[in-house]
């Protein structure tokens, strides 16, 4: 894997010899995420986010893990184990509000970790299948967190799955017979709860498995950088550990510390009170919404609301999974050979629009369904297909892009003269892009 | 028997028959067989996922439907679904029957969603035809929208007299489950 340079495994100890000799997984774990995987020197702290999310998907298992052991998916008793779990069981309160709140900061350091990837291209060549599997990963995520929030089997949680799995009845013909399919009724009720409970419980191991294919993936060509300039050579990198595995152990400690500031401050600022009434299939709440991650493409769903050609719901349905999926054909949709944009002066721009544009949607998908906030959903529904589908397109068809650096190592080094100038004496000027 | 290399060459005479070899139909063969074997492994996976024999069984319900006065509505429920009963006032009906067809969405009178000569029972599925919310208006001094039907709070859709759908994103009309009056004060519905 990767460069020339890394550094081969050598066991010293005459048992870890005895072992790599008949399991060599030391040796993969020291070339994947150890002395052996040599990085670009330059990352900076946005790179952190990839870990972090490994962090919480680890939390949210374990967690997960012991709360299940509580827990029993009846639609009956769902309701009142949880409650147990937060009275009876010892630290069950502090279990269950870090597996709560977990799911929703692993979604902020994912769309971190996304947005990291849109702004310094990670997903261009030759990186498409690692942003490719980051979208399933992505995808799996959801698929859980929704089934996850049902279990607890409040008023949120059952007409939450009655709204999400009613997005199938959008589609003709097929669409009522799957809907009744995936609920194994014709409305939520017990096959419903202990079918997601069943798979809540195993996709976490899926995701698990598909990030093991996103870090394969990733560690053939190794890291990208926030110069989007290629490794040349050993000046450029430095190996995993020490160096980030330090790093991403110092922002993992910055990072939980605000996580158990919300945990044990704030612990239900993410969620919604009426999850807290159990459920009830004869009367919906007033004001419907999902958590809070999903709420820029509940936005999209909503957008639309005249039928053209087809019917408005259905409109609603394509559009939110199509918001997705175009995302699996933005490697080909960016055509600039210039990954960073901190190089890319047009593109920078448009990227701070998207993302300000995703806060919007997210906005009005929290915000109930008055003609005000379904007016600026559909404007900012359209400026994000808009984004992907004509102005990334053409910015990268008539940017100019701004000169790259020679390499990594040159890039780190800008500067360093004046740096290492005594106090008072100023280096020779013109003599700071290329570094000796 | 011939081996893998003179098979692979095509050489011997007696393996080729109309151009494919033994091989390739003995690959065809096993290959096809390993599909059907997969399909009916997959079959009862997923088919079990449907609704069990307990839930088909609840298909229909008996109603008494004596103490719905004029003007009241009741909530039941049917498949696990709510159903609502309304007793429907002469002016209600009135209403109802003024719309004029062109003027809905999903066009059907009141007669075609009730039955003949009880035309004030107005029986459909309290499940919002929008994302399946339960729509306002059984209860007393619930809020009724604009049309004096059903209101869905989730995203606004507002039902008339008949409980046809007149405003909002919601396609179609609450569905009418089948039903029959059993005697003048029972309905059986599924």
């Amino acid at each position: 894997m990767s460069f020339a340079w890394a550094k081969p495994y050598e066991p010293k100890a005459p048992l870890m010899r005895w072992l790599d000799e008949r399991l060599p997984l030391p040796r993969l774990v020291y070339g994947a995420v150890g002395g052996g995987y040599p990085v670009p020197r330059n990352l900076n702290y946005w790179w952190n986010f990839g870990v972090l999310a490994g962090l919480f998907l680890m939390i949210q298992i374990v967690t997960g893990i012991v709360l299940a052991m509580w827990y029993y998916a009846s639609a009956d008793g769902a309701f009142n184990s949880v409650e147990h779990i937060m009275r009876d069981v010892n630290s069950g309160w502090a279990i269950r509000y870090i597996h709560m709140n977990g799911a929703s900061f692993f979604f902020i350091v994912t769309y971190i970790h996304i947005f990291r990837g849109l702004y310094y291209g990670s997903y261009k060549a030759p990186r498409e299948l690692v942003w490719m599997l980051g979208l399933v990963i992505y995808l799996l995520m959801m698929a859980t967190a929704f089934m996850g929030y049902v279990l607890p089997w409040g008023q949120m949680s059952y007409w939450g799955a009655q709204v999400i799995t009613g997005f199938f009845s959008a589609f003709p013909l097929v669409g009522e017979p799957i809907r009744v399919w995936l609920l194994g009724g014709y409305a939520p009720d017990q096959a419903a709860l202990t079918r997601f409970f069943s798979l809540h419980y195993l996709l976490p191991f899926v995701i698990a498995a598909v990030v093991i294919l996103h870090i394969w993936a990733l560690h053939i060509p190794g890291s990208s950088n926030p110069t989007g300039v290629d490794v040349k050579d050993e000046k450029d990198t430095l190996p995993f550990h020490p160096f980030y595995t330090a790093k991403d152990g110092w922002a993992a400690a910055a990072f939980l510390t605000v996580f158990a500031a919300v945990v044990y401050f704030a612990p239900n600022y993410m969620g919604h009170p009426d999850n807290y009434i159990p459920a009830n299939p004869l009367a919906t709440p007033a004001h419907i919404v999902p958590e809070w991650y999903f709420w820029p493409f509940y936005a999209i769903l909503r957008a639309f609301t005249v039928d053209f050609i087809l019917p408005a719901k259905l409109w609603g349905v394509l559009a939110m999974f199509g918001s997705i999926l175009l995302l699996f054909f933005l490697p080909w949709l960016d055509k600039s050979p210039v990954r960073s944009g901190s190089y890319r002066p047009v593109f920078k721009r448009f990227f701070w629009l998207l993302v300000a544009d995703v806060a919007i949607l997210g906005f009005c998908g929290g915000a109930p369904a008055t003609p005000l906030y379904v007016g600026i959903s559909q404007l900012a529904a359209a400026y994000y297909f808009a984004h992907f589908l004509i102005i990334l397109p053409l910015v990268s068809a008539l940017e100019r892009p701004l000169p790259l650096p020679d390499s990594i190592s040159s890039s780190v080094l800008h500067g360093e003269k004046k740096e290492a100038a005594p106090a008072g004496i100023s280096p020779r000027r013109g003599a700071t892009a290329i570094a000796e | 028997m011939a081996t893998l290399e003179q098979s692979a060459q095509g050489s011997d005479p007696a393996e080729t028959e109309g151009g494919a070899r033994r091989r390739d139909f003995l690959n065809v063969a096993a290959v096809s067989f390993a599909g059907v074997g997969v399909v009916a492994v997959a079959l009862p996976l997923i088919t079990q996922m449907g609704p069990p024999a307990d839930v088909l069984a609840l298909a229909s319900t008996e109603v008494d439907i004596s103490k719905i006065a004029a003007g009241q509505a009741i909530k039941t429920v049917w498949r696990k679904q709510p159903v609502f009963i309304r007793n429907l006032t002469p002016t209600e009906i009135q209403e109802a029957n003024k719309v004029p067809l062109s003027e809905l969405r999903d066009p059907q009178t009141l007669a075609e969603r009730t039955k003949p000569g009880k035309q004030n029972w107005l029986i459909t599925l309290g499940v919002c035809t929008h994302l399946g919310c339960v729509p306002l208006g059984t209860g007393e001094g619930e809020n009724r929208g604009p049309f004096g039907g059903y209101f869905c709070p989730c995203h606004g859709s507002a039902y008339d007299t008949a409980a046809r759908i007149r405003q909002g994103p919601a396609p179609k009309n609450l569905m009418v489950p089948d039903y029959e009056f059993v005697s003048d004060t029972t309905v059986r519905i599924g």
